[in-house]
């Protein structure tokens, strides 16, 4: 029998070690599908992995369009990654990208078209806003009633998502739109608007962001005292208690960060790449940014680079439809291929692999 | 407007119609949350079995047949979800999400070589409602049963409630989690066949359109009782069919806020079930989404 | 676009370029916010595309990417299609229209094609096709054969093109029938067949006995069949899906417009144009008229259509009035292509609100 044994610490060695073996077996994995679907297998997986960062026709277009593709699942997982590590569980980040995104285009599009520097500073700290009031709802209904957050975010996921179709047609709609939904463009509206900062970067204050968000992370959790007092109360509510650490402020602190985060998200996003408040707004980086915080085994540095990893299959993948046809049905089975994968192997890391006779399940 | 143009009992019976698959669904997840599982993997596995029914109906010509590849096709993939989560110890929340991913992309594969066909024809009518209906139903009457009156509901509810304990006392928590789930794919497999099968019926790319997630949240609305989520899912379903049937009478009605009302219950029948302590813990499973390893 | 000159003066330098530039096929790329597996929007154009390369084999090479959501997503595939060499985008839902709009200005040389929008330049056409045209038929033929006088319509959003189509379609139905009646259910999705499938049922059980759809999905159709009723095919020919119950479908058939703008890229003539054809050069089509129709009905529907290919008919003629009853064409006045493109209230005659 095979049996597995917690280990006392993860093991530093496979947490380095897992991911470069997801990349292998997906590749040999990936490669199998492709072929079956009677593509080149080797030229699918190069043009998947390699071709965004150094195929020399694109690749100088593509490799900064990782870092635009990467900064809002980054932003959000940061956010939900303080939360998981305390057992308290946000999976409801898309609602409050949404909702950041809704109420800073408001605050921008209300003020059209006045031309101010104050205008984007304003439509920041209204998206931040957005996405901590949605996420305090089961934050305070945690607190007061315990109610379980894993469903009531979720539940204000699909809340915000009608919502958004509703100012959709509503109350942002472009009046000069001829009739279709969506407000205005965002980055026709020169105060309003998240430019690339330096031309051909890709870097947007999203970017920016992100990567200073990872920084402020890092410090938190090895340096600062609710860093300290997160991971105990994740590790042993009851240890946390007796260290006098406040439950409630710690669900506070987790839920209405990610929110606040999720929302900057939202609003850096269609102030910027995304450009305006549509129906289909919501591409689903709420709950893609939940795979990349464990994918980042809830570390600052590891969510960078698992971000990372997702925005390059993301690119990959659509290099791989327009160069060889394959169908987008199969980048998506890739994709969840790859996560499995990557789950899979992190039991390698927090546990040590038996074999021998005392097998009990 | 026009509402004598409603028929009450024919708009109840679409209304059945038009529940049945998220009922199906929500039956499995409540299956497999009661054992402390959470799988947010629904919607890829009720895809799933929509592509997988609709191919073995067209493949043998038999609807019956159908039901039962797309339950398979569920299963099936509900076992990849359980080995990662169970046996290596994956997160929950993350390989269910992982889970709908493929799904969607798999059942899209599967689906390139049937779109723009008819399937079968499910036929037998019983009172202008099909057999799957009733089967639902029927569904309903054996999880309560089973859950509240057999040995088999005691040992689920019992994983679900402390795998611990339940591990003491000789359970295989595993094997009985693992079952469990594959339970629900199943349930959610056939959910999925019943839209590719009677309610579209035909198949095309990302027909469930978000029902799968739907159904996430009808468990909750229905606090893990079967007969609730048998009420829950004509109300879910119902809200659709009815401002639906209120549009064709010429009712003005504000369609999204209409939607949106059904979620906004769901959070307060979740707040109320979780102010009544004691109510609470006889049905939210306490273990939800936590790890199971046994150290000895 | 830098770097393709670089590696065409390189190419030169090695002495290919001769060679190179005579089999050097030209490249056609197409965006999709659907899958092709829709069988509805984005499934024809992905039928205009096969249609180009059966035209002109070899001479052509074309890619697509499916399921791009519109926004900061189609900017990026636009960008990685314009770079990768491609002559010729078609970019095929208003969605991607501020994208189109963003990456035509940084690549001059390469021509885009948007379909729907109202957005043009140098390098950027626009076309659609005046589907409304289809629908005077299809409501002519529902006017004769409704029994119960209900017509239902599955509406998706209320949108200019959505409302030009009802107007168009109970404005032919009132003239052979004045007591018909049209059912609006808006659905506010183009694609969601269970969603669909309800409409249509709800329709059917409240007395219509026609169903039009202007959602992307066969449910309706298939519904139809099911319940032994008449309805008409949306975008493509659903007679699969409904070999009794499909009188005619309306056809988007973005062939005939994408081989000649193909062939303008290869002739060197390709210039920026709005087009917005109808069943004349065969951008909207009807499908074959089912024998269910009766022959003098079906004779009539033909004379209709072949009038307005040939120009002697617009399907928006006056006298007609709006919903409260102003007047808004003259006897004999023709709608100008400006009201049409931004139509936003329904016709005299329709009950129901369009909701906001």
């Amino acid at each position: 029998m095979i049996r597995l044994e917690k280990r006392r610490q993860p093991s530093k060695r496979w947490t380095y070690l897992t991911p470069p073996l997801a990349v292998v077996a997906i590749m040999i994995a990936g490669g199998f599908m492709f072929w079956l679907l009677g593509k080149d297998p080797v030229e699918a997986i190069r043009i998947i992995f390699w071709d965004p960062l150094f195929n020399e026709q694109f690749a100088s277009y593509s490799r900064p369009q990782i870092l635009v593709k990467a900064a809002p699942l980054i932003l959000i997982a940061i956010g939900l990654s303080f939360g998981f590590r305390a057992g308290v569980w946000n999976i409801g980040a898309e609602g409050q990208y949404i909702m950041g995104a809704i109420a800073g285009a408001a605050v921008g599009l209300a003020f059209f078209p006045t031309e101010s520097a104050l205008i984007f500073p304003l439509m920041v700290i209204a998206g931040a806003l957005g996405g901590f009031l949605w996420a305090m709802i089961p934050a305070l209904l945690k607190i007061a009633f315990r109610t379980n957050e894993i469903l009531v975010s979720l539940l204000l996921v699909y809340v915000a998502d009608l919502y958004l179709a509703s100012v959709s047609f509503g109350a942002l709609r472009n009046p000069d739109g001829g009739g279709f939904p969506g407000s205005r463009n965002l980055q026709q509206y020169p105060s309003a608007a998240n430019p690339e900062l330096i031309a051909g970067t890709g870097a947007h204050w999203g970017v920016v962001t992100a990567i200073f968000a990872v920084a402020v992370a890092y410090v938190l959790l090895n340096h600062h005292r609710i860093g300290f007092e997160i991971k105990l109360t994740g590790q042993s509510p009851r240890a946390a208690r007796f260290a006098g650490v406040n439950p409630n402020l710690i669900i506070a602190v987790c839920l209405g960060f990610s929110g606040i985060l999720a929302g900057l998200a939202g609003l850096f996003e269609v102030s910027g790449p995304s450009g305006q408040i549509n129906i289909d707004f919501a591409s689903g980086y709420g709950f893609t940014a939940i795979i990349v915080a464990f994918l980042g085994r809830l570390h600052p540095v590891g969510i960078l680079l698992a971000g990372l990893l997702m925005a390059l299959t993301y690119i990959g993948g659509e290099l791989a439809q327009l160069m060889l046809g394959i169908p987008a049905a199969a980048i998506l089975a890739f994709q969840g291929m790859l996560l499995f994968f990557l789950l899979a192997m992190d039991v390698l890391t927090d546990y040590r692999i038996l074999v021998g006779k005392k097998g009990l399940n | 407007m026009d509402l004598s143009a409603i028929n009450p009992i024919v708009l109840f019976a679409s209304l059945m119609v038009a529940s049945t698959p998220i009922l199906l669904a929500a039956l499995g997840e409540l299956v497999v949350e009661k054992t402390g599982v959470l799988n947010l993997g629904v919607e890829g596995m009720m895809i799933t079995g929509a592509i997988c029914g609709f191919a073995v109906a067209i493949e043998t010509g038999s609807p019956a047949l159908g039901f039962l590849g797309g339950a398979l096709g569920g299963a099936v993939l509900s076992l990849i979800f359980a080995f990662l989560t169970q046996v290596l110890l994956s997160n929950q929340v993350a390989t269910g999400l992982a889970l709908t991913l493929f799904g969607l992309g798999l059942s899209a594969l599967i689906g390139q070589g049937y779109i723009g066909q008819r399937p079968p024809s499910s036929g037998d009518l019983v009172l202008g409602l099909d057999l799957m209906v009733f089967l639902g139903i029927g569904l309903v009457a054996l999880i309560w049963w089973a859950l509240r009156a057999t040995r088999l509901g005691l040992i689920l509810r019992a994983v679900g409630e402390n795998h611990d304990a339940a591990h003491a006392l000789g359970y295989k928590v595993v094997r009985i989690r693992i079952a469990a789930i594959a339970f629900g794919g199943a349930c959610a497999g056939l959910g999925g066949a019943y839209l590719s099968l009677i309610r579209v019926p035909q198949w095309t790319e990302g027909m469930t359109a978000g029902a799968g997630w739907i159904a996430l949240a009808l468990v909750v609305f229905a606090s893990w009782k079967p007969w609730r989520v048998l009420l829950g899912a004509y109300l879910f379903g119902g809200i659709t069919v009815l401002q639906l049937n209120l549009q064709a009478a010429g009712v003005k009605i504000p369609v999204e806020y209409l939607s949106m009302s059904r979620y906004l219950i769901t959070i307060l029948v979740l707040v109320l079930i979780s102010v009544d302590r004691t109510r609470a813990t006889l049905n939210a499973p306490a273990m939800l989404g936590r790890k199971f390893h046994a150290s000895s | 676009m830098k770097i393709k000159t670089m590696l065409t003066t390189a190419a030169a330098a090695l002495g290919l370029a001769t060679a190179a530039m005579a089999e050097d096929p030209t490249k056609v790329g197409f965006i999709y916010v659907g899958p092709v597996g829709d069988y509805g929007w984005s499934y024809e154009h992905n039928e205009g595309r096969l249609a180009i390369e059966e035209e002109f084999g070899d001479a052509v090479e074309t890619t697509f990417v499916e399921s791009v959501p519109e926004g900061a997503d189609a900017e990026r595939v636009l960008t990685q299609m314009a770079l990768s060499g491609h002559d010729l985008i078609f970019t095929t839902s208003f969605g991607f229209m501020d994208a189109t709009m963003n990456v035509a200005s940084k690549f001059p040389n390469v021509r885009f094609e948007h379909a729907t929008g109202y957005k043009r330049a140098d390098n950027v056409s626009t076309y659609s096709a005046r589907f409304y045209e289809g629908r005077a038929v299809i409501g002519h033929i529902a006017g004769h054969m409704t029994e119960t006088n209900k017509v239902g319509y599955i509406a998706s959003y209320p949108i200019p093109e959505v409302i030009r189509g009802i107007n168009a379609a109970y404005l032919h139905a009132k003239k052979v029938n004045p007591d018909v009646e049209f059912n609006v259910v808006w659905v506010y999705t183009w694609f969601d067949p269970a969603k669909e499938a309800d409409a249509a049922t709800a329709l059917i059980e409240q007395g219509a006995d026609v169903i039009m759809q202007h959602t992307d999905s066969t449910a309706p159709m298939t519904i139809a069949e099911e319940k032994g009723i008449v309805a008409f095919g949306q975008a493509s020919d659903m007679g699969n899906f409904g070999p009794n119950a499909q009188l005619t479908a309306i056809i988007d058939n973005w062939a005939p417009y994408y081989i000649d703008r193909v062939r303008a890229v290869k002739d060197g003539t390709w210039e920026s144009a709005d087009t917005w054809d109808g069943i004349a050069p065969g951008m909207v089509e009807l499908a074959p008229i089912s024998d269910r129709v009766p022959a003098d009905v079906k004779a009539e529907a033909e004379a209709m259509a072949a009038a307005i290919a040939a120009g002697e008919y617009h399907p928006f003629t006056g006298p007609i009035n709006r919903q409260d009853g102003t007047p808004w064409l003259a006897e004999g006045e023709v709608a100008d292509d400006g009201t049409l493109a931004g139509m936003d209230f329904y016709i005299e005659g329709l009950t129901g609100e369009i909701p906001n």
